[in-house]
């Protein structure tokens, strides 16, 4: 069986999803952020799907959306570890400040 | 020239002695106490006789100059680091030597400090042999030497005044020896204080000095006053004599700063006759002796101290008359005595007033040696109403007590009639007889120096006996330290006097003839300028004897025998519960006299701030709790009314501020604006999550409107 591009966006998909709800769903802060890794990496395997049709470009963006992924990463668990001295947790429902 | 190059030796001897019973006096046996302390003083006084010689033979090749010995700078320098301007405008320079002075009038008072200090340093051996602080005392005594000697041997005022000090506070610790008797401490902070107000007045006049003639140094000052720049009568020098005088007041007793030296009697009696009869309060006759170029220069000065130095004399001669503490009695007598040397300086006769001031030195001191041996043999009674019949109990006290009232009285040949006569023939003579008034006082005071001297003679030692019974059994003679000082001083009462036999009487006066060179004359107004020249020192016009100074003579010895006979006629047979001869004539003034003029109760009201109007304190202190009231209550007051106002204000600025501008307009637009975000919060949940779930929920709304449109 031949594998069509149909087959990584199934699979690119499929990982967007889990990474929708992993988000959507899970109150650890940490487990979150590694959420958003999934949705990223979901988009470029799309990128890069799509490279097979139209190019190069979707793979060399695909390298600057890992590269901002990781810029991502380090921001948001340096944020994270600010907040965790201040209040000594990691769980998202707690992050509640700018509630009234 | 050992001795006057080594002049410094003088005051540092006593001071050693000083040092050594401050460190290690405590340690100390009483016979090592006597060997250092009186032994010091007993070479101070050797030391000072060769001195003095030593100089009268270098003055007499030396054109009858101050000597002076530098020892060294002690304030200022030679290039002029404290320089200031004087009231000339001439540039002066602000300079104080360690320096020791010796002329005539500072050798004589040389000589009867210590001669009249070793006395009674040989004295105080029996004297206090049962006492406590026996060091102590010693110790205190030898200071008081070496400031004395300061004083003295002193080339400046600033130096003259250290030791002016040094014998006030020894003068305190002294008075105030018996610390546990609370009488002795209050007699002690008596004189302290009020020695303060005179002391005041004296830095003041050295000020006044320094500013106007612009040095401190004697022999400048007198260079500067003789050198007839000035007028005579100037105000500025009538000020700075005044000053002087007033610091000569406090030291010496004069009215009205006198009242701390009969309550000094508090102190032992060897104290009162060292400290506060011989020498100490001789101190301010020889400060205003030795600026006697200023005080010529003043007539009004001069008059103002001749009138003072009368007045204390009959003052304080009227209290003596009813005492009947026999110190007491001595204590206003010393006051008298001392207002007569004034009234001689006053009058110009500075000679006459210094050799009063020798003289009385010998005698006073010994009346208060004797009187303390008396005290001795008495067991510590003090009252002349339990006394009498002593004569023949304590006869070497007795003989020798004798002797100086005689010369106190002024009784030929014994010393007191020699200078008091010379004195009261000065004030009769002076500037034409411009003071005569005051020899009428003069002489009534003799009268009474005769009266009350006899009368402490004749209660004490001639009449009968009104010793309690108890003590009688103990009378005794005193010891020989204590006999043998009260004999060599009775043989200088009775024969220091001749070394002032006055040409009247055909004799050479040698005494004043010795000062000459000290005293200048009078100042004469010159034609040519008016301004002051005065004589050159040491020019004194021959006197000529004149037939109203023996009328005069006859006459005071008239006024000794008077007061000797009244004496007699009053107590030459009281007996228990006598009355006083005054208060049977006339018993108001004997209570205004018995209770001393009153003069303690008005300070009191005057000064001190011990009674009260009501809740109203009187007198100067008085006038400072009103003063204070005002200040208080008026001045601050507004100062606090303003505050308050200002308060007042400032709370109504916060009540429109916090209510109004605050709560009102800010905080009330808050307020509106809280409320009004009630139902826009209502959405706002603060949730990240729920916001993401919101957007994929719209997202995905969105996707769906469109795929299934």
């Amino acid at each position: 069986m031949e594998i069509t591009t149909l087959h990584y966006l199934v699979v690119a998909a499929a990982l967007f999803i889990i990474g929708t709800i992993g988000v959507l769903t899970r109150r650890n802060v940490v487990i979150i952020l590694m959420s958003i890794e999934l949705i990223l990496n979901a988009v470029n395997l799309n990128l890069v799907a799509f490279s097979r049709l139209y190019g190069l470009h979707g793979q060399v963006f695909s390298i600057f959306v890992i590269t901002d992924a990781a810029a991502e990463a380090a921001v948001g668990l340096g944020i994270l570890i600010a907040f965790f001295r201040n209040k000594e947790t990691v769980n998202a429902d707690e992050i509640d400040l700018l509630k009234f | 020239m050992f001795f006057l190059n080594h002049i410094w030796i003088i005051p540092l001897l006593p001071a050693l002695g000083a040092a050594l019973m401050f460190f290690f006096g405590r340690k100390l046996s009483k016979s090592a106490v006597n060997f250092f302390c009186v032994g010091a003083v007993v070479v101070a006084f050797v030391f000072s006789c060769f001195t003095v010689l030593q100089y009268t033979g270098w003055a007499d090749a030396h054109n009858h100059q101050p000597f002076e010995k530098i020892v060294y700078t002690w304030l200022g320098s030679d290039t002029g680091h404290l320089g200031y301007t004087t009231a000339s405008g001439g540039a002066a320079d602000f300079h104080v030597d360690a320096g020791f002075f010796l002329d005539p009038l500072s050798a004589i008072w040389l000589l009867f400090v210590t001669g009249v200090g070793m006395l009674i340093h040989i004295y105080s051996i029996g004297y206090m042999a049962h006492e406590g602080g026996y060091y102590r005392f010693f110790g205190y005594m030898n200071l008081f030497m070496f400031s004395m000697l300061t004083l003295i041997l002193g080339n400046n005022y600033i130096l003259l005044f250290v030791g002016w000090e040094g014998v006030g506070l020894c003068s305190y610790l002294l008075i105030g020896f018996y610390f546990l008797k609370k009488s002795a401490t209050n007699a002690a902070n008596k004189a302290f204080i009020v020695n303060r107000i005179g002391d005041a007045g004296f830095i003041l006049g050295i000020f006044t000095i320094a500013w106007y003639l612009g040095s401190v140094r004697f022999t400048q000052v007198n260079e500067v006053a003789r050198s007839g720049i000035f007028h005579i009568g100037d105000p500025t020098l009538t000020l700075a004599c005044l000053l002087l005088f007033v610091g000569a007041c406090g030291k010496s007793a004069q009215v009205p700063l006198y009242v701390w030296l009969p309550d000094a009697m508090e102190g032992p009696t060897p104290v009162s006759a060292l400290i506060h009869a011989a020498t100490m309060v001789t101190a301010g006759v020889y400060m205003v002796a030795r600026s006697n170029a200023l005080f010529v220069l003043a007539p009004d000065a001069m008059k103002t101290v001749a009138i003072i130095g009368a007045v204390t004399a009959i003052f304080a001669a009227s209290i003596g008359l009813v005492q009947n503490d026999i110190k007491r009695v001595l204590a206003y007598s010393t006051v008298s005595q001392l207002g007569y040397m004034f009234l001689a300086l006053g009058v110009g006769a500075f000679a006459a007033g210094v050799f009063h001031v020798f003289t009385h030195a010998f005698f006073k001191a010994l009346l208060f040696l004797g009187a303390g041996s008396v005290i001795h043999a008495l067991s510590g009674e003090q009252d002349m109403r339990h006394m009498g019949a002593l004569a023949h109990k304590i006869p070497t006290t007795f003989r020798t007590m004798l002797i100086a009232t005689l010369a106190i009285a002024g009784i030929f040949p014994f010393a007191g009639f020699f200078s008091k006569d010379e004195i009261l023939w000065q004030a009769w003579s002076s500037e034409n007889g411009a003071f005569r008034a005051l020899w009428y006082i003069a002489y009534a005071t003799a009268l009474m120096t005769a009266f009350y001297m006899f009368r402490l003679i004749y209660l004490t030692f001639w009449s009968p006996s009104r010793v309690e019974h108890e003590v009688e059994h103990h009378i005794h003679e005193s010891p020989k330290s204590m006999t043998v000082p009260l004999i060599i001083l009775a043989f200088f009462s009775l024969f220091a006097g001749f070394l002032g036999w006055p040409h009247s009487l055909k004799g050479s006066n040698r005494f004043e003839k010795f000062l000459e060179p000290v005293f200048a004359r009078e100042a004469v107004e010159s034609e040519n300028t008016g301004k002051a020249v005065q004589l050159a020192p040491g020019k004194k016009e021959e006197e000529h004897s004149n037939p109203t100074e023996y009328l005069l003579m006859i006459l005071s010895l008239g006024a000794a025998f008077a007061g000797w006979g009244l004496a007699k006629r009053s107590y030459g047979k009281a007996t228990e519960g006598y009355r006083e001869p005054i208060d049977r004539v006339a018993p108001p003034a004997y209570q205004v006299l018995y209770n001393k003029w009153y003069v303690d109760e008005a300070y009191d009201y005057l000064f001190t701030g011990r009674r009260k109007l009501g809740p109203f304190r009187l007198g100067a202190m008085g006038a400072g709790e009103a003063a204070w009231a005002f200040d208080a209550n008026f001045v601050d007051g507004g100062v606090n009314g303003a505050g308050w106002t200002t308060r007042a204000i400032a709370t109504l600025s916060v009540w429109w501020d916090k209510w109004i501008i605050d709560g009102l307009l800010v905080n009330g637009i808050a307020f509106v604006t809280r409320i009004a975000s009630y139902p826009v919060r209502l959405i706002q949940w603060g949730l990240v999550q729920w916001y993401a779930f919101v957007m994929v929920a719209g997202i995905l709304g969105f996707v769906l409107y469109y795929v299934f449109r």
